[in-house]
This record gives structure tokens, sequence and C-alpha cells, in this order.
């Protein structure tokens, strides 16, 4: 190893007012947990889907109506959800400029909340329609 | 411009004239490599699966709406434009899995040799190909056989 380095920003990038808005550490420590946590949640997913198959109504009730796979399914929508908001912010903040952006993220953010929320309820209504 | 940052961007050409200085993503510039093909499929994907997430909201949302709107979400999968949309969730969730855990591991500083780079870029697509035929032939299998 080389001396040891202490900072790590440039003077000229310090004056020029670039750099970490003090903010960004976040946003990319929820899209790896979100993606750590997807990472199984969607081998269960598409198992899940495959034994599926061709079930009918009832038999998709009964089994949202397992305690466990309902759990699962609010779990994949909540991080499915975190996570596309996440990453399509970062897609709108390399191609989008202006004012738009912003709105984007928000709506994006509003859009995925909702939408969410909506699938979530349906979760639970199967549930309780199951017992 | 509009932005003081603007100004970063603005250089000089070996002739002298003023140039803006090219974003990131200047695809124009590079010869295509299967590295960048494998970045830009992880976001393509990604965008993907967003979008995919909606039929899975239909699907749940319809299925507490009762057996008429459940019929209709079921009819759209088994239709032609249907089953084109679920092989192509298939693979893009199979390839964000796959790239994203790569992802995950290049975190933890593991995957930045350069050898690697694009064997491992390759195998991540051979995987998606691979688990993508694998679900696809158990669903045949079980619907059909």
């Amino acid at each position: 190893m080389a001396e040891k380095i202490t900072v790590m920003r440039s003077q000229l990038g310090r004056a020029r007012g670039l750099g970490s808005a003090k903010a960004g550490a976040e946003h990319w420590g929820v899209q790896r947990i979100s993606a750590f946590a997807l990472a199984p949640l969607t081998i269960w997913f598409v198992c899940s889907m495959l034994s599926l198959l061709g079930a009918d109504l009832p038999a998709v009730t009964a089994w949202v109506g397992r305690p466990v796979n309902a759990a699962l399914l609010l779990v994949l929508l909540f991080m499915s959800c975190h996570h596309a908001q996440a990453g399509l912010q970062i897609v709108y903040e390399d191609y989008i400029k202006g004012t738009l952006r912003g709105v984007a993220i928000l709506g994006t953010k509003a859009i995925t909340l909702l939408l969410g929320v909506m699938a979530a309820m349906a979760v639970i209504k199967l549930f309780i329609t199951a017992h | 411009m509009k932005d003081v940052r603007d100004a970063q961007f603005i250089a000089k050409a070996t002739d002298g004239t003023l140039v803006r200085r090219p974003l990131s993503p200047h695809l124009g510039i590079y010869r295509w490599e299967i590295t960048m093909v494998s970045s830009i499929l992880n976001r393509i994907t990604g965008v993907a699966l967003a979008a995919g997430t909606l039929v899975l909201v239909w699907w749940l949302l319809a299925a507490a709406a009762g057996p008429a709107a459940f019929a209709l979400v079921q009819e759209f999968l088994i239709s032609p434009l249907g089953l084109l949309a679920l092989l192509g969730w298939t693979a893009a969730l199979f390839y964000h899995l796959f790239a994203g855990l790569r992802h995950l591991a290049w975190d933890i500083g593991i995957g930045f040799a350069k050898p690697s780079l694009n064997p491992v870029s390759w195998a991540v697509l051979a995987a998606t190909v691979l688990a993508t035929a694998l679900v696809w032939a158990v669903a045949y299998m079980k619907l059909e056989g």
C-alpha cells in the first residue's frame, strides 16, 4: 500500500461545489438491500407461478390463503416497488434534465406506492377470502 | 448554458473551435463489447421488469375482484401477446437476477479481475437462456404432458 489517503476529493472539485450531496449513500444502500432480498424472493416467485400454472381462482385464493405465501407475496411486492422506483430514479437522473426529472421521480414514487399498496390490499383480500 | 455546471462540458477542439464534451453513454464512439451489452441489458431489463410488475399487480387485483376479472387476465396471459410478454418477463427477470448477483459480488470487491469480465458477461447471458428455457420447459410439460 502507498501512503494513506485521507482526502479523496480534489481541491478543484471542492471549489466547484461538485461531489457528494450527502444523500447518495442511502439510496445506494436501499437498492443493494432490496436486491439482496429480491434474489431469493424471485426464485420463490418463479417456482410458485410454475406450481400455479393452469390453476383456477379457488386454487389461487387457497394458495394466497397460506400465511407463508401471503407474507412472501407482500414482501415481494414491497421490495419490488422499492427497488423499481430506486432503479428508475437512476435512469431518470441519467437521461432527463430540468424540472421534468423531479416530476418523473416523484411521479414514479407515487405510482409504485399506489400500485404496491393496491396489490398488497388484493393479497390481503384473497387471504381473508380463503379463510 | 442554463447551469453553471454546463461550463465544464465546454472544451476546445484541436482546431480551436469550441465543442461540447460528450456525456457518459457515448455509444457511437466505442466498439461494442460484451461488457457494454451486459451493463445496458441490466438497465433495460430493470425497466422492463418495472413494467412486468404491472402484470403481477393486475393479476392480483383481478383475482381479488372476482371470477370475471380473473378470467380476463388469464385469457390475456395465454394469448399470443400475453405469452410473448411472459416469455420476455421470464428472460428479463433471470437476466436482472443474475446480473444483479454479479453487481452484489462487485460491491464486496469480487469479480473485478480483467480476464473474468468478458467470460462472466457471457455466463450471465447463458444462465439467463438456460433458466428461461428450463422454466418454459417445465411449464410446457406441466400443461401439455
